[in-house]
This record gives structure tokens, C-alpha cells and sequence, in this order.
């Protein structure tokens, strides 16, 4: 029962986490490079957990990032409810590639993940965003071994199931 | 699906079913994208989830605030008694400046007071911190301190040291929102220094600057002017250093001359605010005359139950 609420409580301390480092501002040379956060913890725990991750968790965790970064209400929950839908569909395999395949489907995830960003901001009647726009994914699948390791490290210590 | 053999998660047994609470998810989202697109609920909620939203702002900005204390605490001495020594000598200069202003400000206060214009020189001001908060990527916004308690409005005119800064579009209770002059959603009434051409600065659509777009082509305006607001529009007060042109060529459409301009406020190192409270007077045209009638005097006294209250009104509203 304790370690049930542990667990639970890891994991939506994960997630409060990500949402709080997508505010966090980086220095300005630095802000293209920043990776989005919330994608990388969903994607690592649709791929360790998906009984706990569905689309309405994507959905509402979304939405929490809206209402935080205040652009457009319903862009990060369409973003995200996408991502963990593929991320989902394509658990069995993604879960056993060797790291580097793991670390390229990522890389693709969220290079999708900015395509329907920028579609969606295209048509909120915005310009086309600069060529750094795209420099984001990319930090981000370097970033996903170390965070996949680390958060497997940490649940191994925390002895979580 | 050959991929929902391999799929033994119960979430997806039947991979029909997921596709259409997909289908379900991205509706419901484009959904709320549309309704906030058109009537900006986005606030309505975020303002009335302020109690969660904004501690989560203050700890999020708690990094930048940590970085910027390190900085001064290990800056070294060297490097902060020639910051010492530089400001001092600004300060100095600028009083200087003040001292030899203050009589011309009392002259020009009084010949004002003479023309009956409400017009002052004073700032009525309020300080604001900036807090460190990412509000999403190439986004020209900034947050600060202080919010709806503090009597921040929509629309108050925001500068820093330099010039214009922004102005404030959205308001929280213990925060707000600035749109900074370099977004493409802002414009603001100019007037070149030198020759007093009237024109509008919009943020550029590519970094940080200011785009004219709409200079006559006979004008006369060159790099290195300087852009003033111009007051008209009634939104920003008449005077505050806004831009310098950086660039004059002919528009996209072959009609106008384009002109792009640096902004002249530390748009990305303002740490410290300043929030204007007097609005600019509206410049719009003078309030509609009192209709055509005797002179008060000879007018038939207002019915005992009615108050003068709209004639006098009106007499003010002709007065100024």
C-alpha cells in the first residue's frame, strides 16, 4: 500500500517537474537548445508504465501546461495526446530497440511534435519561426538516454515496481 | 492492424477503440484551440486558477533569481567598483541634466498651466521586478511582480531606463503580463525626432527589432533618427524613446519605404520596470459641443426634479 502511494507519488512528481522546467528560462543564447520537458517524461513512462499513461493523462497534463504557459489553450494537449498516442501504439517494439534506435524514434517524436506546433501556430496567423525553431528535438533525444537511465537508476534505488 | 497483434496492453485490445478516443482528444483540443483563438478564454481560466498558477511562476522564476544573486555574489570586486564607479558618474551626469531641466520643466509647467492643459512632465510611476519565466519559445512577452492588487490595468504603458518597453496586455492578481514593442502584435504611434514625420513602429516579424513599414517615399528619414511616441492613439504618452532606425528601403509592395529600427529599451536584460500610471490624455476629437441653444443664462430653469448635472456637463466638456 506505502509503496503503491510511493510510486504514484514519483510519478506524478516527475511530471509536476517537467512542467516546471519547461518555465524555468535558460539564458538567451541558450533558448533555442531547450528541450521540452513534458514530452521526454511522458514518453519515458508511456514506454515504462502505459497502465498509467493514456491519452486522457496526455490530454490533461496538456492542458496544465497551457494554462501555465499561457499561449493557446488546447495546443500542448493536442501535441502531447498525440505523441503518447504513437508512443503507445508502438510500445512492444519501441521498448526493445537498442538505446540508439529508442534514441532516433525519439528524435522523430518530437521532430512530429514541432511540425504540428508549428502547423498549429501557422494557423493561429503566426510567421514562420526562425531556422533555431528546430534545434529543440534535437537536444532532446541527446538528452533521452541520460534522462531514461537516470529515471531506471532512480526507480531501481527507490525500489519502485 | 498487424500491430495490434503484437499489443497485449488492455488499454489497447481493441486498436479501434484508441483510435477513436484519439480522434475524441485531438477534436476536444482543436476545439478549445479555436474558442480561445476567437474570444481569449485562456485568461478567464488562468485568472481563476491563479491561487495554483501563480506560486508555480514564483518557483520557476526562483532560478533565474538564484543565478542573478550568484552573479553578485561572486562578481568580482574589481569588476563591481567600476559598476559602482560608472554609475555613479551617470548619476551625477543626470542630475546635472535634472538641475538644468528643472527651471526650463517649472517655466514650461507654468506657460502649460497658463494654456490649461492637463499635461505634466512628472512620471507617476510604479517599479516592477521582472520575473524569470519562460513563456514559450520566440515569444515577446515578459512577466512581472506585480498584478491586479497592485491597480495594474490592461493596457498601462511599461518603459525601462532606455525607453519604451511594452505595454501591459494581461493582468493577474499578483502578476501581469507585458507585450513588448518587438512583437509582431504590437504597434505603437511614432514620431521621427529630427523631421517630426508621423508614422507607426510595429514589432518586426524575425528578432528582436521594429519594422515602419509605412514611410512615405518622400520622406525624409535616415539610419541613425530617432523615434519618439507621438501620443496620438491615446495608449502611450507622448515623448519616450522607443527606436532607432538601423535601415530605410523600399517596402515589399513598391509603395511605401520600409524603415527597421533597434528598440531603444534593454529588451532582454531589463530586470527592473517601470509601469506608467497617468494614461496619456485621449487624443481623440474634443467631446461633441453642447447643443445649439440660449446662452445659459436665459435658459429656462431645469425642472425641479432634474438635476443640472448634464448642462454642466456639457459647459465643462466645451471648456476644454
Amino acid at each position: 500500500m506505502n509503496r503503491h502511494r510511493l510510486n504514484l507519488l514519483w510519478f506524478v512528481a516527475t511530471l509536476a517537474a517537467a512542467l516546471l522546467l519547461m518555465l524555468v528560462p535558460l539564458p538567451q543564447p541558450l533558448e533555442p537548445f531547450k528541450p521540452y520537458w513534458p514530452a521526454l517524461v511522458l514518453l519515458y513512462w508511456s514506454l515504462e508504465s502505459a497502465e498509467r499513461v493514456g491519452l486522457g493523462l496526455a490530454f490533461t497534463v496538456g492542458l496544465a501546461g497551457d494554462l501555465l504557459d499561457g499561449v493557446l489553450l488546447g495546443e500542448q494537449a493536442l501535441r502531447l495526446t498525440a505523441l503518447v498516442f504513437i508512443a503507445l501504439r508502438f510500445r512492444s517494439r519501441l521498448r526493445f530497440f537498442p538505446m540508439w534506435q529508442q534514441t532516433l524514434a525519439v528524435l522523430a517524436l518530437l521532430l512530429n511534435d514541432r511540425i504540428l506546433l508549428t502547423v498549429v501556430r501557422v494557423f493561429a496567423g503566426e510567421a514562420l519561426p526562425p531556422p533555431s525553431w528546430w534545434l529543440s528535438p534535437f537536444v532532446g533525444a541527446a538528452l533521452w538516454p541520460f534522462l531514461f537511465l537516470l529515471f531506471d537508476d532512480l526507480r531501481v534505488r527507490l525500489r519502485i515496481p | 492492424m498487424a500491430l495490434a497483434r503484437e499489443d497485449s496492453s488492455p488499454l489497447f485490445a481493441g486498436s479501434v477503440a484508441g483510435t477513436l478516443r484519439l480522434i475524441f482528444y485531438l477534436a476536444l483540443a482543436m476545439v478549445l484551440m479555436v474558442l480561445d483563438h476567437r474570444n481569449g478564454w485562456m485568461w478567464r481560466a488562468r485568472y481563476a486558477a491563479a491561487v495554483a498558477v501563480e506560486p508555480v511562476y514564483r518557483l520557476a522564476g526562483l532560478p533565474a533569481d538564484g543565478v542573478r544573486a550568484l552573479g553578485v555574489a561572486f562578481a568580482d570586486r574589481q569588476r563591481l567598483t567600476e559598476q559602482n564607479q560608472r554609475l555613479r558618474e551617470d548619476l551625477l551626469l543626470a542630475n546635472a541634466k535634472l538641475n538644468r531641466m528643472a527651471a526650463v520643466a517649472e517655466q514650461n509647467e507654468r506657460l502649460k498651466e497658463l494654456l490649461a492643459t492637463q499635461h505634466s512632465l512628472g512620471l507617476n510611476v510604479q517599479l516592477a521586478r521582472v520575473i524569470g519565466v519562460d513563456l514559450g519559445a520566440g515569444r515577446h512577452r515578459l512577466m512581472i511582480n506585480l498584478g491586479a492588487r497592485d491597480g495594474v490595468k490592461p493596457g498601462q504603458p511599461v518603459i525601462d531606463a532606455r525607453g519604451l518597453l511594452g505595454q501591459v496586455v494581461e493582468v493577474l492578481p499578483t502578476t501581469a503580463v507585458l507585450m513588448l514593442v518587438t512583437d509582431p502584435n504590437h504597434a505603437v504611434p511614432v514620431t521621427v525626432e529630427r523631421t517630426g514625420l508621423r508614422t507607426i513602429a510595429y514589432g518586426a516579424r524575425d528578432g528582436d527589432q521594429l519594422s515602419l513599414p509605412t514611410v512615405p517615399m518622400a520622406a525624409d528619414v535616415q539610419a541613425g533618427d530617432r523615434l519618439l511616441t507621438s501620443g496620438l492613439g491615446g495608449r502611450f504618452p507622448p515623448g519616450f524613446p522607443v527606436g532607432t532606425v538601423t535601415a530605410v528601403g523600399p517596402a515589399a509592395n513598391g509603395l511605401f519605404l520600409e524603415a527597421r529600427a533597434r528598440p531603444s529599451a534593454d529588451i532582454n536584460r531589463s530586470d527592473d520596470v517601470l509601469l506608467l500610471h497617468d494614461q496619456a490624455e485621449p487624443a481623440g476629437p474634443p467631446a461633441p459641443a453642447a447643443s445649439a441653444g440660449p446662452p445659459a443664462g436665459l435658459a429656462p430653469a431645469p425642472a425641479p426634479g432634474q438635476p443640472a448635472a448634464p448642462a454642466a456637463g456639457a459647459a465643462a466638456g466645451a471648456a476644454r
